[in-house]
């Protein structure tokens, strides 16, 4: 690969890269309002059920 | 919930649309400039870092201005949203605008030989804004949360766009006595499919920043709704 | 209730606090020039004069974020801001009272801090003095501003110098180039045009950074 090449491949490369860590972010993000949702419902269904 | 009732025609289309196009449209523009355009004949290959150097960092103007625009709306209208879209804008622009810092040294190496050049005004200019609002964030976060916050964030949006054209000014300025002009680079001279070429990527990168723009609003709203919900059941 | 007469009262009783306690000025007075005197070691010899006009204003915006730290200090500490805020009077008075003084505590600075400059370095003309009481207006207005941002953050005066330095970098620009240029006109132009624009946006926006 000439210079001028690696050049380019390095500017969309680093695009790509920021937008696939983005999505890493999120996906991290979803893991966690997963894991409240679930406690959240718990907290309703004891309230249901003791309400 | 007064945090997630959006009333412009735009919020209404729903993220995995927008997301899909934008995808769509970005597989299509990496085709265009890596393989359709016709080869610049000065600058050689490295001319294609071109078709997404510039939309970047048009997109982060523009990022900047929807953040100030929504950031006015804040001031003036007193919804509690505006001030979430007015944050989530202006962090687009941020990450477009590292991304342009980025993009933009890339080429001045593969260009110029050097990561860093003064005389790019557009690469100064980014740097000023980047500064500035990068401490943007420093000042929301020491500041709690609330209708003070949202204020002095809106002032300072607002503040920044007013920056944008004055510092451009005086960079421009400055070069006559810090640097002598030694490249005049006007815009390239674009054949037809170049055009074409730089339109596609342009509207492809705005559509992807609008993707995230939704995406991460989407995951804040979530965010503050799930907290309400806490309150109530604890 | 005249806004001049506003504007006239607030600044005097700034005045008149720092005329009684003398602690801003005179801390101001000794940084500028024990900056100047840091600038004679930083340049090595053979540096040309432009090297040093340009740290003179290098050493009037750090010498200004000093007395900026400051600047809201009276009303913090006896929570006078937020009787301020409630008086009748348009709360933009409040920020162009307070920055008509940090104008004139800056001014006094640079009486002393000018001279000083063209003695240790080299001589300044109409065109720096200009550049220096145009670029004032500007450092005064953003920076009384954001110092009442900053006063409301949790780290205070930390954050000060991060809001101010991007902002100050095309007073820094003008500045500089009334001090260098052979025409000095076009640089003054610009502090005016940065002096416009900006101290009407401080000037409308102000009261929404001190109110809830």
């Amino acid at each position: 690969m000439s210079s001028g090449e690696k050049y380019v491949a390095a500017a969309y490369g680093v695009v790509f890269v920021t937008v696939l860590v983005y999505v890493v972010i999120i996906a991290a993000k979803l893991a966690r309002l997963e894991r409240e949702t679930a406690e959240l419902a718990e907290l309703a269904r004891k309230r249901s059920s003791s309400g | 919930m007064s945090t997630s009732s959006p009333n412009s025609s735009a919020s209404k289309i729903p993220v995995p649309a927008i997301a899909a196009t934008a995808a769509a449209l970005v597989g299509l523009s990496i085709v265009l400039a890596l393989v359709v355009a016709p080869e610049d004949a000065d600058q050689g290959i490295s001319q294609r870092i071109f078709y997404f150097h510039v939309p970047i960092a048009l997109t982060a103007y523009a990022a900047f201005g929807w953040g100030a625009w929504k950031a006015l709306l804040v001031l003036w209208k007193r919804e509690e949203r505006y001030d979430l879209e007015s944050y989530v804008a202006i962090h687009q622009g941020t990450i477009f605008g590292a991304l342009t810092l980025a993009t933009g040294s890339i080429w001045a190496k593969a260009s110029w030989g050097h990561w860093w050049v003064w005389d790019s005004n557009q690469l100064v200019l980014f740097l000023v804004l980047f500064l500035f609002y990068s401490a943007y964030f420093m000042l929301r976060f020491s500041i709690e949360e609330g209708p003070r916050r949202e204020n002095v964030s809106a002032v300072y949006a607002l503040f920044g766009v007013a920056l944008i054209p004055v510092s451009f000014l005086a960079i421009r300025l400055a070069e006559d006595f810090i640097h002598p002009t030694t490249f005049t680079r006007d815009g390239p001279q674009m054949t037809g499919t170049m055009f074409f070429t730089f339109c596609v990527c342009w509207l492809s990168i705005s559509l992807l920043a609008y993707a995230l723009y939704r995406v991460e609003l989407l995951g804040k709203r979530l965010d503050s709704n799930l907290r309400e919900l806490r309150e109530a059941l604890t | 209730m005249n806004y001049l007469a506003d504007v006239t009262a607030l600044a005097r009783k700034d005045l008149r606090l720092e005329l009684r306690a003398r602690d801003t000025l005179p801390a101001m007075l000794l940084f500028v020039l024990s900056t100047l005197v840091v600038f004679h070691f930083a340049l090595p010899t053979g540096a040309d004069e432009v090297a040093a006009q340009g740290l003179l204003w290098v050493a009037l915006v750090f010498t200004a974020l000093l007395g900026l730290a400051r600047a809201w200090a009276p009303e913090r500490e006896d929570g006078a801001l937020e009787g301020l805020v409630l008086a009748p009077s348009d709360r933009s008075a409040i920020w162009l009272g307070k920055s008509a003084a940090v104008f004139l505590f800056l001014v006094a600075i640079e009486l002393v801090a000018l001279p000083a400059f063209a003695l240790f370095f080299s001589p300044l003309d109409a065109g720096a003095v200009l550049g220096v009481l145009l670029a004032n207006v500007g450092i005064c207005a953003v920076g009384t501003l954001l110092a009442a941002m900053a006063a409301a953050s949790r780290t205070r005066e930390l954050i000060l110098p991060l809001l101010f330095l991007p902002l100050a970098i095309p007073l820094v620009v003008g500045g500089v180039g009334a001090s260098v240029s052979t025409e000095p006109g076009r640089y003054l132009a610009f502090l005016g045009l940065y002096d416009a624009v900006f101290a009407i946006l401080c000037w409308a926006s102000f009261e929404y950074v001190v109110s809830e």
